[in-house]
């Protein structure tokens, strides 16, 4: 129950604040917006019983891609123009709203079978067994390392001054 | 009202369809970048959702590469972007003009 009333008042506060980004026009007010929308994302994985998700969320987007957006629009200074819509505008909002339609009419109109018993217990030691375990995700672990790395080194070749 | 599988899947089509709004609508790259970081955490949400009704733990660890690689598409993607702008003095994606001929 008490899960329950946390799901609506972060839901309620996700998608506040995720339209706030798309309608805000302070560049700067729309990146806190984007942190606070991923903060409650964070709250949801709670709701949802992934701890360790939890963390990372908080860890990366809130702590890392935010920061990181934040010193991008800093570096990126035309604040006075603001955030603008493009000449696209009409199409975006019908190409999203028949997205939404669309796939609020799947989501309700396919039965899911969901599982009898939702998992409940910690999550971390699991998540390490699927990655690392007999059978698991090791080469793609390896895969986002390398894709890490090119990631670092093609940021700072594009970064550095010439 | 119990809230199921389905609440949770709504939420994130809603979310992905904001970000999907504001990344076709909006001229300011970095505002682009913001919606595609709000599509891919829609998309862990729905995969996070899974994982818990369903029962299996792939659904975390697949929303973790998304992690990983909307980690790396940012960096990537703000380094292209403060490099078009040493260059052209804007970061109006539709004043980007240097890939057309």
């Amino acid at each position: 129950m008490g899960l329950d009333v946390a799901f609506w008042i972060l839901a309620a506060i996700c998608v506040a604040a995720a339209i706030a980004v798309v309608f805000v026009r302070d560049i700067f007010r729309v990146a806190l917006f984007m942190i606070l929308c991923f903060f409650a994302i964070a709250g949801i994985y709670v709701t949802l019983r992934a701890d360790f998700l939890a963390g990372a969320q908080v860890l990366i987007y809130v702590g890392a891609i935010g920061v990181l957006i934040i010193f991008g629009i800093m570096l990126t200074r035309d604040s006075k123009r603001g955030s603008p819509s493009g000449r696209l505008r009409p199409a975006a909002m019908l190409v999203a709203l028949l997205f939404l339609g669309t796939m609020i009419a799947v989501i309700v109109g396919t039965n899911w079978g969901v599982a009898s018993e939702p998992s409940v217990g910690p999550t971390t030691s699991e998540i390490a067994t699927s990655i690392f375990g007999q059978d698991g995700f090791v080469l793609a672990f390896e895969i986002a390392g390398a894709l890490m790395l090119a990631a670092v080194i093609g940021a700072i070749v594009l970064m550095r001054d010439k | 009202m119990n809230v199921g599988l389905e609440h949770f899947l709504i939420l994130s089509a809603i979310l992905f369809a904001i970000g999907l709004y504001g990344a076709l609508s909006k001229r300011n790259a970095v505002v682009i970048l913001m919606c595609i970081e709000l599509m891919l955490n829609a998309v862990n949400i729905a995969m996070v959702a899974f994982s818990h009704y369903k029962a299996a733990i792939a659904g975390q660890v697949f929303a973790i590469f998304i992690m990983v690689v909307a980690a790396a598409e940012v960096a990537v993607g703000l380094a292209l972007i403060i490099a078009i702008y040493r260059h052209k003095k804007t970061v109006d994606a539709e004043k980007f003009d240097l890939m057309k001929w």
